[in-house]
């Protein structure tokens, strides 16, 4: 977080006498403020759809998934290294977690990972209405992901056993 | 040799989704002969005068297929007296959900009260043949064991109260008018199933 550490430079630098008060309150404020940046929320396919426009300068990786989905939770790491590993594509991890669980389940367990990958969050519950438009094969079982790589479409209904074979899955779609 | 065994592997991602597999609209569903928590072996066979079959995977951990439970017992009770016989059947490997273990569903049934067999896909060889993917996943077959209608329940997991379409009680209004369901296929969301290792 470097706006946090530039504000705190800035308040040392003062040298004024209650400037941890003012750290501390700061630090509160950026973590509920970065809670909310953090998490996208998608009302409707429409809304997930400019994402992926606005996003097409990079191949874009997209997983289906959900806490309550326990395959689901076990591939995350992979996605998170792929992440970290190469910079030439963009991850974006869509949670399908029920409405009344965003604040009390997804967010923590966000929280906790602190998964560098984007995230976001489909509060659309008619599936109907969105997951043909993903891709008309998928059944409707997580975890799944889409990768888009500017008209080239590919979607798979599966869970990635490691991290080689996602990478490696990734790599064959988007060459 | 590398090369070629992940280029194996993706031809075979490819070719997964362009050849789903199980049933489609029209096509006549095995029969089969699966226990229930009441240790006795159903078979659709056994309902001679059933007018239809109402076929749910389901499983005790999935939370969605959770959240369906008393809508299924509706389901079960409701369409009992009209001539339709539900079944449920937990298609899981319960090596890798114990949850979904033969035991854990006697349980689950008994909490619940379960009026309808709640069979035990054990060898897994049922699951694939219909093409079932998740829990739930919905089978609704006429008299003849035709597929009719695959797919949701209905079009809202979270809240019984907020529905607006039962995809699956409209399918068996269709077929008791003698009309085909429309729609016939809906996209369900739900767990992945487990196959054995």
């Amino acid at each position: 977080m470097p706006i946090l550490h530039k504000n705190i430079y800035l308040l040392l630098k003062k040298k004024e006498m209650n400037y941890y008060r003012y750290i501390l309150v700061l630090s509160l404020f950026l973590s509920y403020s970065t809670k909310a940046q953090d998490l996208i929320t998608f009302h409707t396919y429409e809304e997930l759809n400019i994402y992926i426009e606005k996003n097409s300068d990079k191949p874009l990786v997209i997983n289906f998934w959900a806490t309550w989905c326990a395959p689901c939770i076990k591939e995350l790491p992979y996605f998170e290294k792929l992440n970290k590993e190469n910079s030439n594509i963009k991850i974006l991890a869509v949670s399908l977690d029920f409405n009344k669980q965003v604040e009390n389940k997804l967010i923590p367990f966000l929280k906790k990972k602190n998964y560098s990958f984007a995230k976001g969050y489909m509060a659309e519950k008619n599936f109907n209405n969105w997951v043909p438009k993903i891709d008309e094969n998928w059944s409707g079982s997580i975890p799944a992901t889409l990768i888009i790589d500017q008209n080239k479409r590919v979607f798979v209904e599966h869970e990635f056993e490691s991290f080689e074979e996602l990478n490696e899955f990734v790599n064959q779609s988007i060459k | 040799m590398r090369k070629i065994a992940f280029l194996t592997l993706f031809v075979c991602f490819l070719m997964s989704f362009t050849n789903e597999g199980g049933y489609k609209i029209g096509d006549k569903a095995t029969d089969f002969k699966l226990k229930s928590v009441d240790n006795k072996v159903y078979s659709m066979a056994d309902y001679k005068n059933a007018k239809g079959f109402i076929i749910i995977f389901t499983c005790n951990h999935c939370p969605f297929a959770v959240k369906y439970e008393d809508r299924i017992i509706d389901l079960a009770n409701k369409y009992k007296s009209k001539g339709y016989v539900l079944l449920a059947i937990n298609p899981n490997d319960p090596v890798s959900y114990p949850a979904d273990s033969f035991d854990a569903m006697k349980i689950r049934a008994k909490e619940k009260g379960f009026t309808f067999p709640y069979l035990f896909d054990e060898d897994q060889k049922i699951y694939p043949q219909y093409g079932a993917t998740k829990t739930p996943h919905v089978f609704l077959l006429d008299k003849n064991l035709i597929v009719k209608y695959i797919g949701a329940i209905d079009d809202n997991v979270e809240e019984p109260s907020e529905v607006k379409e039962k995809y699956l009680e409209n399918a068996i209004a269709a077929l008791e008018k003698g009309n085909e369901p429309s729609p016939a296929v809906t996209k369900a969301i739900g767990c992945s199933i487990k196959a054995k290792k």
